[in-house]
């Protein structure tokens, strides 16, 4: 592994906004690989199909033409997929990938043809392996072709939502009778800490239990002190349910309004305006 | 700081959607509508903006890690539209192409030329001193595709003489064609890819090249056929034979990219200052191979009494001089002072800038 391996490009924009993208494992770009190679493989059949009727016309024309078509589709067309579709390929959006460049900007037309060129090299001396080893070796997960572009390649995330519902276990959070405090808490809390107290809870069998009952004793008292719930809403909560009904707190779906086109948003937020 | 979730996303959710829609399209230029195409580019530019601030809220807010990676991908999709390496005019000008940027790209790295010109002639040398000790040798260093030239020279002379009006010789001409341009094309990129691996391979392959042609023209002379060869390997030769030396020159180049020599730029600003040039002298000997294609398959393989050979060597002389003079007077003397800073960036240590571009 090279030092400084890393598996996300973070991008910090002159506006000060700052997002990752997370680069694309050798696995995943391996499959739209075999998926771009069985469509150039269906493509060349097709145009074989159709230079047998061409050969009715001529055949040293049709043979010639299919020679040139083979040279032109296997040299050019991730090139031109990834020019026009903005760093994409078909087997790549199947599997959710984007060539872009280091700095996370588009592509040129000299970035394209370069990678492109040197997946010869790349796809030595059998299925990518001397492009697989430059992808293990490098530290953003570049193939000879990307290192010369100055490209890397990101993927997309589903997110996956927790199941909150379950962290409650059938009770009822008892929070949720103060929305205000409620919107207080979500405000309060940071990311990180929203994250570890899902965590604490998820991997509940998995610790000690004097270990457990530690870890939510310092958590739930840690959320106590952001924000304070009345008497009414905490009365009787173990450490664990009060941490239970802090998680459901901040990662429930709540519903915003009229619905929307679930495809285009995040299970979230679309389920929110359902 | 968001007082409301629920409200800021009724509110903001139009604009994410509308950003959506717009990364969808294909382009946000409309061709022949520069009014259109500029209001939709600001439009873009505003609802980035507006959902990079709505991020920026965001990413300090515990809850909706769904919502925050979405946006994030949004931004991330919006900023790589948005801040694009390709200065695009628009316009694709061929002609201007041709008589300027090539010539000028391949002038700029003459020296990667000359180098490969020389590497494949000492191969040359290597291969008619090889022949010149054993004969036997060719068949050791003949590659399989040359298998008609195992028979002596002065036999496939008579043979291809006898038979300069056959129908057979007419026969797979474009097939033949198609053959050689996608063979030689493929050979002109991996000289040229293997330049990345320090450029040895790209050095014994255009070593090995000059030796199949040391092989061939010794033997071919020794024989006595040295019209017959001019005659058959001039007219393609030139273009084809420049051809992969400029895949080797490409080769070298990048392999001087990869070492670094001659210069401090980072690898990654080397890379960068060559890529554009790269590019045009790949596009110009894919070009140059065509015409050696067609030329090979339909002239270079036709005899006497068909053609006269002191025709066919004339053509192979005609082209070697528009070629030189092409690549070396074309587009010379009306080099922009940007055009040269860009070229000279390699060696003066910095690498050219980019710029943002909207496509």
């Amino acid at each position: 592994m090279a030092l400084g391996r890393t598996t996300t490009l973070d991008i910090r924009t002159p506006d000060g906004i700052t997002f990752s993208m997370p680069l694309a494992g050798p696995i995943t770009r391996f499959f739209a690989w075999v998926i771009d190679f069985l469509i150039f493989i269906a493509v060349s059949r097709a145009i074989g199909l159709l230079a047998v009727f061409g050969s009715i016309v001529s055949t040293d024309l049709a043979f010639a033409v299919q020679l040139l078509l083979d040279l032109v589709i296997g040299v050019g067309y991730s090139m031109f997929l990834e020019w026009i579709w903005n760093g994409q390929t078909v087997g790549k959006r199947v599997m959710k990938l984007r060539v872009v460049d280091e700095g996370g900007r588009g592509l040129s037309g000299g970035q394209v043809v370069v990678r492109n060129l040197l997946r010869a090299i790349d796809m030595l001396p059998l299925f990518y392996g001397v492009g697989g080893m430059f992808h293990v070796l490098t530290a953003r997960c570049q193939r000879l072709g990307d290192l010369a572009a100055g490209t890397i390649v990101v993927r997309r995330i589903d997110v996956g939502s927790p199941d909150v519902d379950e962290l409650l276990a059938g009770k009822f959070n008892s929070f949720r009778d103060h929305p205000v405090i409620e919107a207080r808490l979500r405000q309060r809390v940071s990311p990180e800490e929203a994250k570890i107290c899902l965590s604490a809870l998820l991997r509940r069998n998995e610790l000690e239990p004097d270990t457990r009952l530690d870890v939510y004793r310092r958590l739930a008292d840690h959320f106590r002190s952001l924000v304070e719930f009345p008497e009414s809403a905490t009365f009787g909560l173990t450490d664990e349910q009060y941490l239970r009904n802090t998680a459901e707190s901040l990662f429930r779906k709540r519903p915003t309004g009229k619905l929307a086109k679930r495809k285009a948003m995040p299970e979230a937020v679309a389920s929110a305006e359902a | 700081m968001i007082l409301d979730l629920e409200s800021f996303i009724t509110r903001e959710r139009p604009f994410w959607d509308e950003l959506e829609a717009l990364l969808k399209r294909g382009s946000l230029v409309t061709r022949g509508d520069s009014e259109e195409s500029l209001t939709r580019i600001r439009r873009f530019h505003y609802l980035y903006k507006r959902s990079a601030a709505d991020l920026a809220k965001l990413q300090t807010f515990a809850s909706e890690p769904e919502l925050r990676q979405y946006l994030e991908d949004l931004i991330a999709q919006a900023y790589t539209r948005l801040h694009g390496n390709a200065e695009t005019s628009g316009k694709l000008r061929p002609l201007h192409w041709f008589f300027h940027v090539y010539p000028r790209a391949f002038r700029r790295h003459a020296a990667a030329f000359w180098l490969s010109f020389w590497i494949s002639i000492a191969g040359a040398l290597f291969g008619a001193f090889v022949i010149s000790q054993d004969t036997d040798n060719k068949l050791r260093l003949l590659p399989g595709q040359f298998g008609h030239l195992i028979q002596s020279p002065t036999e496939r002379v008579k043979a291809e003489e006898a038979n300069a009006f056959s129908p057979e010789q007419k026969e797979h001409r474009a097939q033949f064609s198609a053959q050689l341009m996608n063979n030689n094309i493929r050979v002109a990129i991996n000289a040229m890819a293997f330049g990345i691996l320090f450029g040895i391979f790209t050095v014994v392959l255009l070593f090995y090249n000059g030796i199949v042609l040391g092989l061939v023209g010794y033997e071919y002379i020794a024989d006595g056929q040295s019209e017959f060869l001019a005659a058959w390997l001039l007219p393609h030769g030139v273009p084809e034979l420049t051809a992969i030396f400029m895949g080797g020159q490409c080769g070298l180049i990048l392999a001087r990219a990869v070492i670094g020599w001659g210069t401090n730029l980072t690898m990654r600003d080397r890379f960068r200052a060559i890529r554009d040039d790269l590019v045009v002298l790949v596009i110009g000997f894919c070009v140059l191979l065509v015409w050696a294609g067609i030329i090979e398959s339909y002239l270079s393989q036709t005899h006497e009494p068909a053609i006269p050979y002191s025709l066919k060597i004339a053509f192979g002389l005609v082209e070697l001089v528009v070629m030189v003079a092409y690549l070396y007077m074309s587009g010379r003397g009306d080099e922009t002072p940007d055009e040269e800073d860009q070229s000279l960036a390699i060696n003066n240590g910095r690498a050219a800038s980019t710029t943002p571009r909207y496509s």
